[in-house]
């Protein structure tokens, strides 16, 4: 056995409200936490690169500055050697005075090329060092120091312009690192510029390696200075300089981006890219910039986590409040459709209690001034005219009930006037005689009549009230038993349409009147009598003759004018001839295009049927009028008598 | 610069010190500073293998300062590596030392060019700017010559940065050595051009282990146990990769080079396919007549002989044979 969860229906509604207002609340809180995050991490990257930038370039100035600064002095000694001789003392004394003013030189040599400086002499290179406060000489050559295929001599010979070399570590200066400036000399030989030897100056790198560990502004960040060969120069794990290159450390991680860097940074670009995890042991971005002079490059290292952490930290508070906010937003939305539903809830009760037909529940009282209240109000008022209603309703139902029935039994009593035994006399074989009225929904006025006035006349009538219900019910009732009254032996039709006229006009306040048509048939001659007021005309069907309309003199309907005149007039039915009367029920009988009968059709149907006995042609006809209407509802009363004279055989005279 | 000088001299007195304490100690001297391509030997140390052999062997410490076949003239170190044009060049002059077991059967040397200079074919070379180290220009004249090619050779020095800064259009590299320096040097090897010489029909063999005649003659089992460990040493470095580099590593450090971990496997990489080519049926430790004679027609047609030494006494299979 299941029972549906006590509180299924609320928490439809506070949950749907919860569901729709917590995911937009997180849709929008998403949106601008990313969107925040985002911003901020860029403008942290932003900044950092521009920090760098300013750190690194101003590093970079001043490197350039004392480069350029070391750079003069050999330069000088190098032009002036371009244009004159000098000799061996000049010459050493020349190299010693480069050190003047220059601290930064350790050491400086002239080397020439072979024979260049003494034709007997295939290697001639003094070169001037420091030795503490001293300054030394030496010559550089002999058979284990052939120093023309030396990087700091070869390569600006064959560039023939001013290198600066790769660093490199001098064991004998104390395991410093070292770099040689070399600049080249030519001289005039004829028309050609001939080289004729190097200029050098070795300085220790110390300075630069300390104004490069200097550029690092975070406490987790660092700086490396690598050659032009991509070598570390400086490092802070002392292991990969001089031995690692950025492109070995790349290629032993397998990390080709960093293989691109590289190559970037000896390029002499400017760059501040994102780092994978090995190169800092975290992820990390570097910025990177050239030394210009020395083609190496400068690179400052950033690891993720110093940067990002004060964002991480804000983004981990912001989490929190909007997690807590979630909470409570949560809690307030159920407290807020609690409020909302309960009311609801009640009125769902009450009104499923109303449904039941319950109208006497209570209401109950609700204060709030909201729209529930107000539909709570609407709704308790709607019980009350609801319950007044419905009081009404069954008082009107009665009373229409009671008049309904009432006018069934009229309708009853109408019909019940009209003969309805056929054949009505048997025993008259001269003639047959039928007749029908199908009333329509409302209580009608159409009558019809017939009876034997002697043994050889019958009467009959056929006739219509105007209007419709109780009163033309009377009227057709008192028209009838007036003509039942009048109709007598030797009393013409027309005199009987007379005095019916009299009596109905008088206290016919209504104004009712009624079309009759009545005849008096002879039934051993065969001869009609036959006066009308106001009815439409009769059908003759004479055997082999088509249908043709009886001539009718004129006449005023009934009721309406005191003195109206009727005529009577005669005609005579051959045997097999056929009377069809009817009320203009049949002709403007309408179909659901709202077209009539009319009386083109009836007579096509009466001449098709016009052999058949009174009974089979009216039922035709009958029939016809209803396959006409259709669906069409019936209006009008259809009254139709058929009367078939068979002639006088069994007349005895 | 001038202090290197200094230090050469301190290691020649140290090496003579250390030779005449006594016979049983025997010294080996590699070509040059420690690197991967001398592996096989430190493993074979490292490993035992010279002791099992019996042998007290210390390896020396070579490079530039140490020319090992001066040393070797001079009975200063009992074994040492040269490349086998080398070792052919100092028996016509008159050293009488013997290959007593051809390690490095593929040449490695090779010249490089950058895709960039335009130098795409041995003959695109001509007239063009290449810098060969002065001991070893003997492969590419042969080279030249082959394909008469006129270039303008300058003296290579220690690096490969004369050819880096674009001072000459080729430059001489071993390809396991040089020419990932300049990979590592920011060069992809798509724009590198490498013209190895073995694929030019000039297959040099190089490192071979050489002692004097006069040696392998007064004892010659030291000798052929010491290149009997040597290839087991080989044989145990090719297959312990990681271990051999750590100790390779190691002694580079001890040495204080200039070298990275990635550059030395790199380096072994390439030595196990130039001492065990692919397809070939040489056995390690052979010097077969025909790279012999190769490479000894090649120096005398190069003026760098006058007659090439007989390949009997040039070769004493201590390998192979027994």
């Amino acid at each position: 056995m299941s029972t549906p969860p006590p509180s299924a229906r609320r928490r439809g509604l506070a949950f749907k409200l919860s569901l729709m207002i917590l995911t937009g609340t997180a849709v929008i809180f998403t949106a601008a936490f990313g969107y925040n995050y985002i911003y901020s991490r860029n403008q942290i990257l932003r900044d950092v690169e521009t920090n760098a930038r300013n750190l690194t370039l101003t590093a970079v100035g001043r490197i350039e500055t004392v480069l350029q600064g070391v750079q003069k002095a050999p330069s000088s000694l190098a032009h002036t050697l371009s244009r004159e001789t000098f000799d061996r003392p000049t010459l050493l004394k020349r190299l010693g005075a480069l050190f003047d003013n220059n601290p930064e030189i350790f050491g400086s040599a002239v080397a020439f090329e072979p024979y260049a400086f003494d034709p007997r002499s295939r290697e001639f290179a003094p070169y001037c060092f420091r030795d503490g406060a001293e300054l030394k000489l030496t010559y550089l050559g002999g058979k284990t120091y052939q120093y023309f295929s030396w990087d700091w001599y070869q390569i600006p010979k064959e560039l023939e312009r001013a290198v600066w070399s790769e660093p490199y570590f001098d064991e004998g200066a104390g395991n410093i690192m070292m770099s040689t400036y070399s600049i080249p000399f030519f001289r005039k030989s004829g028309e050609d510029r001939v080289l004729t030897g190097i200029v050098t100056a070795d300085i220790s790198l110390d300075w630069l390696v300390d104004i490069v560990s200097r550029i690092s502004p975070s406490e987790s960040g660092f700086s490396f200075l690598i050659s032009q060969s991509g070598v570390f120069v400086t490092h802070p794990d002392r292991e990969l300089i001089m031995r690692e290159s950025l492109f070995s450390v790349a290629e032993a991680a397998d990390d080709k981006e960093l293989r691109a860097v590289g190559r970037a940074m000896i390029d002499g670009k400017q760059g501040f890219v994102a780092l994978k995890n090995h190169f800092a042991g975290q992820k990390a971005w570097l910025y990177y910039a050239p030394i210009p002079a020395v083609g190496w490059s400068i690179g400052v290292v950033f690891p993720e986590e110093a940067l990002f952490a004060g964002l991480r930290g804000l983004n981990r508070m912001v989490l929190i409040i909007g997690t807590a906010g979630f909470g409570i937003l949560f809690l307030i939305i159920v407290l807020a459709s609690g409020t909302i539903t309960r009311p609801l809830r009640t009125l769902t009760k009450e009104a499923a209690e109303i449904a039941r037909g319950n109208l006497d529940v209570e209401m109950a009282e609700v204060k709030s001034n909201d729209e529930v209240g107000e539909l709570s109000r609407s709704f308790d008022n709607m019980k009350v005219a609801l319950k007044e209603y419905i009081a009404h309703l069954a008082e009107t139902t009665a009373a229409k009930e009671r008049y309904e029935s009432e006018l069934k039994i009229a309708r009853t009593i109408q019909m019940s006037f009209l003969p309805k035994i056929f054949p009505p006399f048997p025993a008259n074989v001269e003639f047959d005689i039928y007749a029908t009225l199908v009333p329509a929904k409302e209580v009608g006025g159409d009558l019809y009549d017939f009876f034997l006035l002697d043994e050889e006349h019958l009467f009959f009538s056929i006739g219509d009230v105007s209007g419709k219900g109780v009163p033309a019910a009377l009227f057709m009732a008192a028209a009838k038993t007036l003509m039942k009254g009048t109709a007598g032996r030797g009393i013409s039709p027309s005199e009987v349409l007379s005095r019916v006229n009299r009596e109905l006009c008088l206290e016919n306040d209504s104004l009712m009147f009624v079309t009759v048509f009545c005849g008096v048939l002879n039934f051993r001659t065969g001869e009609v009598f036959y006066s009308n007021a106001g009815h439409n005309p009769p059908l003759v069907l004479r055997p082999g003759q088509p249908p043709e309309w009886l001539p009718l003199p004129d006449g005023f309907f009934l009721g309406t004018m005191e003195d109206a005149v009727y005529e009577t007039r005669r005609t005579v039915l051959a045997p097999g001839d056929r009377l069809l009367i009817y009320t203009d029920g049949v002709t403007e009988a309408m179909n659901d295009q709202k077209a009539f009968y009319q009386e083109e059709r009836l007579i096509r149907v009466a001449k098709e049927h016009g052999q058949n006995s009174p009974e089979e042609l009216v039922r035709e006809i009958l029939g016809s009028v209803r396959a006409f209407a259709g669906s069409e509802p019936q209006s009008d009363d259809i009254t139709l008598l058929a009367l078939l004279f068979r002639g006088g055989q069994s007349n005895p005279g | 610069m001038f202090t290197r000088i200094i230090a050469t001299f301190c290691i020649l007195i140290a090496l003579a010190v250390s030779q005449a304490w006594g016979a049983e100690v025997r010294t080996f001297l590699p070509q040059w500073l420690p690197q991967a391509q001398f592996a096989g030997y430190y493993m074979a140390s490292e490993k035992g293998l010279y002791k099992k052999a019996g042998l007290d062997l210390t390896i020396g410490r070579g490079g530039p300062e140490f020319p090992p076949a001066e040393l070797l003239a001079r009975n200063k170190v009992s074994f040492a590596t040269l490349f086998l044009s080398e070792a052919i060049q100092l028996r016509d002059q008159g050293i009488r030392l013997v290959n007593i077991g051809q390690i490095v059967q593929r040449s490695g040397f090779i010249l490089v060019t950058k895709k960039s200079s335009g130098i795409l074919s041995p003959t695109d070379l001509n007239g063009k700017k290449v810098s060969l180290w002065p001991n070893f220009s003997l492969q590419p004249q042969a080279f030249f010559r082959k394909y008469r090619v006129k270039a303008k050779t300058v003296p290579q020095g220690a690096t490969m940065n004369l050819f880096l800064k674009d001072g000459v259009a080729a430059a001489s590299a071993m390809w396991y050595n040089e020419y990932h320096t300049l990979i590592n040097s920011g060069l992809n090897e798509d724009e590198l051009i490498p013209f190895f010489f073995d694929r030019h029909g000039l297959n040099f063999p190089e490192d071979g282990i050489y002692c004097l005649e006069k040696t392998l003659r007064q004892d010659p089992e030291p000798c052929r146990r010491f290149v009997r460990a040597s290839i087991e040493g080989w044989r145990y470095a090719f297959a312990n990769r990681e271990e051999t580099l750590d100790v390779v590593m190691r002694n580079i450090r001890k040495a204080n080079v200039g070298t990275n971990r990635i550059h030395q496997k790199w380096m072994l990489e390439k030595m196990e396919e130039l001492i065990l080519p692919q397809g070939s049926r040489t056995v390690l430790g052979e010097l077969r007549q025909e790279d012999y004679l190769r490479v000894a027609g090649e120096m005398k047609l190069g003026g760098l002989i006058k007659e090439i030494p007989p390949y009997g006494e040039f070769y004493v299979d201590t390998a192979t044979v027994r």
